[in-house]
Order: structure tokens, then C-alpha cells, then sequence
């Protein structure tokens, strides 16, 4: 059974807040555990928002503003739904120096999308990271998940071209 | 699990290594993966049985080999035949050739001797040959052996001495000797205590922890093992960033692995030492890696950095005495106590012993992971090991330590890795991290990059750390649109020192190193900057420029 409070915040009784409570349970509750809870949460929803962190505080009886306050200090905590589709392109020293500012451009340019934005429709967000330990073949481009090491603005924008296209079919 | 029990498994797994004839390792670490690396293994599985050697060649999912710059990398043993680039289409005429003919493709290996001949393999002992997912594959090459040693024939503080006499300094950067550390978390009153291992590495362009962790989790487990009984603690913790999903998975089998053969949890080898190992998440904090604010990120708080004392060691996890040791270091642990502290003190440098892991990355002809000798020079590693910067280019400068790493320029390049020459030069050993920049970069412009990542990364709670960084990122930024004044480079320099003496920990204290050594070695570029509005590299005066946060 959902917690009582989860309606209470908003948040629909479905399977996903199953797994997120029954997560919080097997850290009995525990109040250093919030990280953990913070991911599991992330990993089940995408992404955090006010209802939710709101739920998650009342759980762990933690003030709204700690918990608030922990998930926007780590860079991974995502507050805002992410687009359909996600382009990561890594910003690590390596990947730096080998030009993936150009990568961040091109793809800025094509889609009209700013760094840690989502474009208008909603289908596609453009992130940049800090290293994804992939140096030796910088720079990296990460499109839905798949790494293109070596890349280049040409093929990282064929290949958002070929996964909006394939969305259209 | 009982020591005997330790020995007739290592005895078995031995044997039945010695019975295949072949070993193919095929490197399937966040390097190769993204490659195809695992389509390679399943088409050297297929292949061997294809044709019919299955019973003389074993093949292996291993760690990263070091090579990372020819991903997919596959190592044949014996006589470590290294293949590049590796395809499914090539695996198959692999084993036709090398398994089954015994022709070894010469077309299709690595014919790159000199990255190897100055390196020296400790910590990455295993890496590479052994299959991380096995724990049988770690206890056959002679794993958790040492653990064994120090819990039936050592006392806890004969394991801190022969630690303290090996000269093993911490390598998460700072340097401390960790015999001495250990000692002061065994002296410190009050229970239980901790040890935390230190994979929060959030270095840009630094990935040797994460390799060490995908490649040998137990050497890792081992080291901390080792380490609890020293410091007399019962409980670990893995503090390991979540951007690397491959070692996190690949250290929480482990540990499932060594609590299920009971070398993790109660009475281990039938002694009076229980220990447990859980494994924390980072999520993309930089200073997180700090050691204060690692305890407040595993006590689930923002992490935020203290200031010192007291130390961990005294007032660490809850307020209790608290071991935090970079997983590098805790990977010599188990080797330092089963050759000797003589042997490991041999290594390496006078004051500075043993090795060093690097990634070596930027404009350098061969990029990868790689492991040597303290004292070893720049030189050595950028021009023999990394085969230079690529044709037609010029070597400009080498960034040594990360993000707050200083940049050294050409005439420095035969200064030996140790942490006091590295330091003396404006430089850091850091985690790591060896960047070779070459002609195509600005170091105005690469200044100003890394000051913006630690603008980003700047917890906050100090003003010379939160408001100095800005403010010299703001000068910065202006010498790369044309803005500024000679005067102004003054300016920075004051700042500089401030923010390094006034900040309160490691990252400020440390984040004005690129700027102050690009200052200090390429100032002609920030004058010609200032005065021509003139950027060798091509880099600056473009429309609007930086690097843009998250």
C-alpha cells in the first residue's frame, strides 16, 4: 500500500512509487540514506520534481529544504522533465581540448536548443557533463544512451537527424 | 571460509588455468564497451567453438589492458599478444590464425612496444588478465592472500608498521603518508570506527580509479580489509561516483562475491575480524572527493567541506575516528604486505616509493591508462609512452593533477613525477590526471575552462573560493574578448594567491594552479592577448565564447 501522504502530495499510486517506498523501507527509514533514495527516485521517474521531493522529505521526516537543498547540490539530480531524447556531450579536460565545444555548437545551431535545455516540443534536451571517463577516445558524444567516441559534429548531428527521423515514423 | 579452503581453491583455479593452452582477454572496461567490446567476446566464444578449441582456449571478460586508444583491445596469453581495434570479423580470423594455426596476425597487433617498456604494474597487477566478475580468477593469481597473512600472522600494528615502512603516500593527491594515517585512526578513541575507500573521482579527464575498479574490485576489498583490521574498524564504505555505472556494478558483485565466500562479514578465516563493505553512490560533486565533504555526501548531506581539525581520523563518519584512504592506495595494500615494505620501498623514487597511476590523454599519440614508476620524468611519459603529440603539431604544454592541476611547459619536462618536485613547480599530483596540450590550444582560453569548472563546482560556504573564483573567471573571460588591461594581470595574480591562502579546503586552495602556472610560463600569451588582441591558437575574440554550465 502506497503511504497515505503520497496522494496527499500529489504523486499517482502507481507501480513506480511501490518500488520508491518499498526502497525507503529497506533503508528503515534511515535519514543519511537520502542519496540513495534521491537515485532510486531518479531512476524510477527520470527526474525529481516538487511533489515528489515533498513525499520523500515527509518519509524520511527531513525538512522540505534539506532535501530540496541536496538534490540541487549534486549535478545529477535532474529537476526538470529531460526531453524525449537526451544528447550528453562530455566537457572533461580530454574531450576539451579535442573540440567538443564544437559538438555543443553544432548541435545548439541544428536543433535550436541551449546547453541544459530542452528544445520547444519538448523532444529533444542537449546536456553537458563533467567527463565520462572516456578520454582516450575524446571527444564523446553520448545520443539516447549510445557513446559515439571520436566524434564529430557531422556524425553526432546524423545521428539525432536518424533518431528524430525514426520518432516521425 | 576457512585458510585451507583459501589455498585448495586457489590450487584448483590454477590448474585449470594451466590447462587450457590459450587465454584470450578481451578488455570489456567503459573504455572498450562503448566499442563493441562485448559483440568481440561473444564472437571469440563463438569462434573457439566454431572451431572446436574450446577445450584449449579459454576466453575471458576482462578489465581494461591499458591501451585505450585501440578499443576494442584483446590480450592473448601466452606471450601477451596485443590485438587492436578488434571486430567480430576479426576475432574469428584470430582464432583461426593465432588459436588454431598457431600464426599470431601480425597485421592486426599493437606494435606499440614502448608504451609498455617504462611502465611497472602494481597496483594494475591484474588488470586486464583477470575476469573482475570472477572472484576465483583474483584468488588463483594469489588474492586475499595478504588478508589471510595479516589476520593469522600479523598484529594490527605490525601491519601499520610494515605499511609505514614501505613509504606508501596517499594517492588521492595530497600525498600524506599512509602508515601514518592508518596510525593515528588506530590511536583515536572511540567506536566503531570506519574506513572509507575514495573512488569519487571527479577529476575531468582522469579515469584511473574507475579502470582499477572495473578491472580488480578485490584487490580494492582486499586493501580495505587489510586496512579495518589495522584501524581496528568492523565496517567499510565505497564512496564511488554514479557516472560510472560499469564499476559500480562490478564492485557491488564483488562484494557480493566475498561476502558469499565469506570474506567479507563475520569472522573472517576463522578469527576474531568481522567486516562488511557498503558501497554509497556520489551524483556529480567534484568536492565531493574532499575528505570532510565525502562524510557529510555518505551522511546523505549536501557535501559540503569543514574545517580541519578535527580530522576524520580523530571525528570522521558520525562523529566517529574514520580511515578515508583513495582506492589506489588501498590496492597496494595486499602486494606491500606479501613482498615486503623493503621490496615496495625499493621502487620508484628516494621519499617518494612505489607507482603511479596516470590517464594520459589530450594531444598525445597514445592515450590511455597506465601505471609507473615514481620519479619517472614527464618527458619519459608524454614523448616515449604517449609517442608524442600527433604529426605536424607542436607540444606546448603538459597539465599534471586535474582540473586544479598546473600546466608545465616544454623546458619542465624533465622533471621527475614526485609530489614535492610536482608541487614546487605549480602542479599537483591530484588523482592523476596527465593532459598533453599541444599548439592548437590557448592557455588564456584553457585557464579560463578550468576555472569555470571550479566556479561550477564550488560548494559555496567559503567567500575566497565562491567569489574569488567568479571574479578571476570574470577577468578571464575578458582576455578572451579582448577586454582588459597589463594591469589587470596583477590583479589575478593577487587573487590567486588569495583564494589559495584564505580558502578552506583542497579546491579552492588549489583551483588558481592553471591560472597561476599559465601566467608564470606562457605570460607572453596573456599579453598578447591584452595588447593585440591576438590568440596564437585561434581560440578567442570568437562571438561570445565560454564553456556554459550545466
Amino acid at each position: 500500500m502506497p503511504d497515505a501522504g503520497a496522494q496527499q502530495a500529489g504523486l499517482k499510486a502507481d507501480r513506480r512509487l511501490m518500488l520508491l517506498e518499498a526502497a525507503i523501507r529497506k533503508y528503515q527509514y534511515r535519514k543519511d540514506a537520502l542519496l540513495e533514495v534521491l537515485h532510486t527516485a531518479q531512476e524510477l521517474y527520470g527526474y525529481l520534481d516538487r511533489d515528489l521531493l515533498i513525499h520523500i522529505s515527509k518519509l524520511l521526516r527531513l525538512p522540505p529544504s534539506h532535501v530540496y537543498g541536496v538534490a540541487t547540490f549534486y549535478n545529477l539530480f535532474k529537476l526538470k522533465k529531460p526531453g524525449t531524447h537526451v544528447v550528453t556531450v562530455c566537457m572533461g579536460t580530454a574531450c576539451y581540448v579535442k573540440g567538443a565545444e564544437d559538438l555543443v555548437l553544432a548541435v545548439e545551431r541544428e536543433f535550436n536548443v541551449k546547453r541544459g535545455g530542452t528544445t520547444a516540443d519538448g523532444k529533444l534536451s542537449l546536456f553537458v557533463t563533467r567527463c565520462i571517463g572516456a578520454c582516450a577516445m575524446a571527444p564523446n558524444a553520448i545520443v539516447d544512451g549510445e557513446t559515439i567516441g571520436k566524434a564529430t559534429p557531422e556524425v553526432v548531428l546524423k545521428k539525432i537527424r536518424a533518431i528524430m527521423e525514426a520518432e516521425k515514423d | 571460509m576457512k585458510p585451507d579452503e583459501l589455498r585448495s581453491l586457489a590450487q584448483k583455479e590454477a590448474e585449470a588455468r594451466k590447462s587450457y593452452r590459450y587465454r584470450i582477454n578481451v578488455c570489456c572496461s567503459s573504455g572498450c564497451m562503448p566499442f563493441g567490446a562485448l559483440k568481440v567476446l561473444s564472437a571469440f566464444k563463438d569462434a573457439v567453438k566454431e572451431f572446436g578449441v574450446e577445450g584449449e582456449c579459454y576466453v575471458a571478460r576482462t578489465g581494461c589492458i591499458g591501451t585505450c586508444s585501440i578499443a576494442p583491445a584483446v590480450l592473448i596469453e601466452p606471450g601477451d599478444y596485443l590485438y587492436q581495434n578488434v571486430t567480430p570479423d576479426r576475432a574469428k580470423e584470430i582464432v583461426k590464425e593465432h588459436i588454431v594455426n598457431g600464426r599470431p596476425v601480425k597485421s592486426m597487433l599493437y606494435g606499440n612496444e614502448a608504451y609498455f617498456k617504462k611502465q611497472l604494474r602494481i597496483v594494475l597487477r591484474n588488470a586486464g588478465k583477470i575476469d573482475p566478475l570472477r572472484i576465483e580468477d583474483y584468488i588463483a593469481v594469489g588474492g586475499y592472500y595478504a588478508l589471510l597473512k595479516a589476520l593469522t600472522r600479523m598484529t594490527p600494528e605490525g601491519v601499520i608498521e610494515e605499511v609505514a615502512l614501505s613509504g606508501l603516500k596517499g594517492r588521492g593527491g595530497a600525498g600524506f603518508l599512509t602508515g601514518l594515517k592508518w596510525r593515528y585512526v588506530a590511536r583515536a578513541t572511540g567506536s566503531p570506527k570506519y574506513v572509507i575507500a575514495n573512488l569519487d573521482e571527479g577529476d575531468p579527464g582522469v579515469f584511473a580509479n574507475r579502470t582499477l575498479a572495473e578491472a580488480d574490485p578485490h584487490a580494492i576489498i582486499e586493501g580495505m580489509a587489510i586496512a579495518a583490521y589495522a584501524v581496528g574498524a568492523s565496517k567499510g564504505y565505497i564512496y564511488v561516483r554514479s557516472e560510472y555505472p560499469l564499476a559500480v556494478e562490478t564492485l557491488k558483485k564483488a562484494i557480493e562475491a566475498a561476502r558469499s565466500m565469506g570474506l567479507l562479514g563475520e569472522k573472517i578465516f576463522e578469527t576474531a575480524f568481522s567486516f562488511d563493505i557498503e558501497l554509497r553512490l556520489g551524483a556529480g560533486a567534484f568536492v565531493a572527493g574532499e575528505e570532510t565533504a565525502i562524510l557529510a555526501s555518505i551522511e546523505g548531506r549536501r557535501a559540503m567541506p569543514r574545517p580541519r581539525p578535527p580530522y576524520p581520523a580523530q571525528s570522521g563518519l558520525w562523529g566517529k575516528p574514520t580511515l578515508i584512504n583513495n582506492v589506489e592506495t588501498l590496492a597496494n595494500i595486499p602486494v606491500i604486505l606479501l613482498k615486503g615494505s623493503e621490496w615496495f620501498a625499493s621502487i620508484g623514487a628516494k621519499n617518494c616509493t612505489g607507482t603511479k597511476c596516470f590517464s594520459l590523454t589530450g594531444k598525445v599519440n597514445n592515450p590511455g591508462l597506465i601505471e609507473v614508476p615514481m620519479g619517472i620524468t614527464l618527458r619519459e611519459v608524454v614523448f616515449e609512452i604517449g609517442g608524442g603529440v600527433p604529426p605536424g603539431r607542436r607540444f606546448k604544454a603538459v597539465q599534471v593533477g586535474g582540473p586544479s592541476g598546473g600546466f608545465l611547459p616544454e623546458q619542465l619536462l624533465d622533471l621527475p613525477i614526485d609530489y614535492e618536485s610536482l608541487t614546487k613547480a605549480g602542479a599537483i599530483m591530484g588523482s592523476g590526471g596527465i593532459v598533453v596540450l599541444d599548439d592548437t590550444s590557448c592557455m588564456v582560453d584553457t585557464a579560463k575552462f578550468f576555472t569555470e569548472f571550479c566556479v561550477d563546482e564550488s560548494c559555496g560556504k567559503c567567500v575566497p573560493c565562491r567569489v574569488g573564483l567568479y571574479k578571476l573567471y570574470k577577468i578571464l573571460d575578458g582576455f578572451t574578448r579582448g577586454e582588459g588591461s597589463l594591469e589587470d594581470l596583477q590583479k589575478v595574480e593577487e587573487l590567486c594567491e588569495f583564494i589559495k591562502e584564505a580558502s578552506l579546503c583542497g579546491l579552492g586552495q588549489t583551483a588558481p594552479n592553471p591560472t597561476l602556472t599559465t601566467l608564470r610560463y606562457f605570460r607572453d600569451e596573456y599579453v598578447a592577448h591584452i595588447l593585440e588582441k591576438k590568440c596564437s591558437a585561434g581560440k578567442c575574440f570568437k562571438n561570445g565564447g565560454g564553456v556554459g554550465g550545466e
